[in-house]
């Protein structure tokens, strides 16, 4: 569905390709995540399969057809939902929606069962302008307008940045629904945790691809036992145990500290360590690696 | 087609839901048309003059009643003594003096003309020669009627002026202001509502949509030629109804010339819109781009024959300049297309040219 060969551009005045050598293959009616953080690519990425950027070098075709030559037949089949809200702000939801449909040479009837279960939660609020609706509401209303000229391939740039937890745990439900129908997706986010949701994710950084891979895949491929510690003061306590010597690793997440150790060196020295250094109210505990823990490993690797 | 028609509404939305835009589009033709036909004029009406009368006989008294009811003086005070001028000027508040001498009528009757002296303030001295103009022509009148014509020694022309016999301001800078503000509000408008997609990102989608990029920029362009035209409209009104502008020649004749010259202004704009990226650059550039040009080499406010020849030369590539002389010569003169044909190939070929281009460099990608 997405094939991508040796992928780089680079900007006008700029010395550094902002993609480098990117290669991809996206199969159809895959659920696929791009995922990094700000700056890493990605959008770039997205704005050349969306036939909106020249590559610099390196050849990609969506749905068979290629991304410079086949612009306006990709054009018609292609549903892209860009990283900005990108919807007329004064215009109302339903003004929207329609307008959108009139341009993809549709009517929102013609699809509606394929918006069906999104456009109901924005039923309510039809006559509302979009500038008015909230974050999550925003989202929806976006995805509605990227659909509802039933595409083939959907492209969604970082849809779920800016939006609460809870609403974007409905947007990913909604993009589970749109996959059995048969759909394919390629959505980019920096939230790591979104990872699990995708059938296969690809970890992009600096411009450069680190791993494709199943979420599963990239989790099982952490090459080391992985602990998690607090204490009663985080802050000192995370410059203690780098100075410490013993750890390969300690990263901050959240209220806890996620640490490997160097080879041969265990938690029982470090808990003698810090409580030298005065850390009372030490807990730990080995947990199983995240994507996000992968993501920083794969990053001290460059 | 439902596709075109879908954007024209949806432009149209824009335009109606921004009260800027409309405040922009509506507000700012009636505030200039108001502002250069009653406040911005350079006639002169009611200057203030003092006439410093030593001769105190009857004609005196006629001649000083005549400069009063002319309309361009008001007669402040009549003094007998001439060393109080030089206080009266002093004080500003006076712009010229009628001296009429000792005798003035006995001199007149024997050698049949009148000998009186005019004291104009030339700080300004377009304003002086002016009033020493209207001053002179008063004193001739007056002295014609007096002896009548055939006693005058020397050429005496008979001026006659064609168009306007009143030599109201108002014909001179009505077209004037209508080419401004279709320069004005055209480029603005069209720069901006391109550039407006841009910014907020909307172009992104446009772009990704099968809507082939040569319908959004006709697409963009239709909305604003429509109002464009209504805005016309209501200049022409105003200009006519409350300025008394007069209109002699053919009014479709004038919307179709407008209508030229609105397409070259929305295919400037067009053309900004693609070499910028942020509506206050477009702005910018539409602002000081059309304004001052537009107010210096129109020929409203200063004559282009009066200027060098490099900005003579530049002036031709004001479409405005074109336009001006052409409602002129329809609104004024009463002309028809025969007399300026050549303007309106001008025109033309200038509307052609940018759209072209602005076609062209229109990005179908980011």
């Amino acid at each position: 569905m997405v094939e991508v060969q040796n992928l780089h551009i680079r900007y006008k005045e700029q010395k550094d390709f902002a993609l480098h050598d990117i290669n991809l293959n996206v199969e159809k009616g895959e659920l696929f995540g791009l995922i990094g953080p700000d700056g890493a690519g990605k959008t770039s990425l997205f704005r050349i399969l969306a036939t909106l950027l020249l590559p610099t070098s390196g050849r990609a075709s969506v749905m068979g057809l290629d991304v410079v030559k086949d612009i306006y037949a990709i054009r018609r089949k292609l549903g892209y939902m860009p990283g900005r809200f990108s919807l007329y702000q004064d215009l109302s939801v339903e003004e929207n929606l329609n307008f959108f449909a009139t341009l993809f040479e549709t009517t929102v009837e013609e699809n509606y069962d394929l918006v069906k279960d999104i456009y109901i939660q924005l039923e309510p609020f039809k006559k509302r302008k979009a500038g008015q609706l909230s974050g999550g509401m925003k989202q929806k209303l976006a995805l509605c307008c990227a659909l509802i000229h039933k595409p083939e391939l959907l492209l969604l740039d970082e849809p779920t940045t800016g939006v609460d937890t809870v609403s974007r745990k409905e947007f990913w439900d909604m993009l589970g629904k749109l996959k059995k129908t048969g759909l394919t997706i390629l959505v980019s986010t920096p939230y790591m945790d979104e990872a699990s949701r995708c059938d296969r994710v690809a970890l992009i950084q600096n411009g450069k691809i680190l791993s494709v891979d199943t979420p599963k895949g990239i989790i099982d491929s952490f090459p080391y036992p992985l602990f998690q510690i607090k204490s009663k003061e985080m802050a000192k306590l995370h410059k203690d145990m780098i100075e410490s010597k013993l750890l390969h690793s300690a990263h901050i997440f959240g209220e806890w500290n996620h640490l490997v150790f160097n080879d041969g060196n265990t938690m029982e020295q470090l808990i003698d360590y810090l409580s030298l250094k005065g850390h009372t109210n030490i807990v730990w505990k080995e947990i199983a690696a995240g994507i996000e823990d992968c993501f920083i490993e794969r990053m001290r690797d460059l | 087609m439902k596709q075109f028609f879908a954007f024209i509404k949806k432009e149209f939305l824009h335009v109606i839901r921004d009260s800027k835009t409309l405040l922009m589009l509506f507000g700012l033709p009636i505030v200039q048309i108001a502002l250069f036909g009653f406040a911005l004029s350079n006639e002169v009406k009611e200057v203030n003059l003092v006439v410093c009368n030593l001769s105190n006989e009857t004609k005196a008294t006629e001649l000083i009643q005549k400069f009063d009811a002319s309309g361009n003086f008001k007669v402040v005070q009549v003094i007998h003594d001439p060393n109080a001028l030089d206080q009266w000027f002093k004080n500003g508040n006076i712009k010229m003096c009628l001296v009429i001498p000792a005798q003035f009528e006995k001199n007149a009757v024997r050698e049949r003309k009148i000998d009186v002296q005019l004291i104009a303030d030339s700080s300004d001295p377009n304003l002086a020669t002016t009033l020493v103009n209207y001053g002179n022509q008063i004193v001739f009148d007056f002295q014609m009627k007096w002896f009548g014509q055939s006693t005058l020694p020397g050429i005496n022309p008979e001026v006659h002026m064609m168009y306007n016999p009143s030599l109201k301001g108002t014909t001179n800078f009505v077209p004037g202001v209508i080419s401004l503000i279709m320069m004005l509000i055209c480029v603005l408008m069209t720069s901006v509502s391109i550039v407006k997609e841009k910014e907020l990102g909307t172009m992104e989608v446009l772009l990704v949509s099968p809507f082939h990029p040569f319908f959004i920029i006709i697409a963009k362009a239709i909305p604003y030629f429509v109002l464009s035209l209504f805005n016309l409209s209501i200049i022409v009104f105003l200009s006519i109804n409350l300025l008394d502008m007069p209109m002699e020649g053919s009014i479709l004749l004038l919307f179709a010339e407008s209508g030229l010259l609105i397409l070259v202004c929305l295919s400037l704009g067009l053309l900004i819109s693609n070499t910028t990226n942020s509506q206050q650059a477009a702005m910018l550039i539409s602002l000081l781009g059309m304004l001052i040009p537009t107010l210096i080499f129109t020929g409203f406010l200063f004559p282009i024959e009066n200027m060098p020849k490099p900005l003579q030369i530049i002036s031709n590539i004001m479409p405005s300049k074109w336009y001006y002389i052409i409602v002129k010569d329809i609104m004024i003169k009463g002309l028809g297309i025969k007399y300026f044909w050549k303007e309106t190939l001008i025109l033309m070929g200038m509307a052609i040219f940018l759209l072209a281009l602005s076609l062209k460099k229109f990005k179908i990608r980011l």
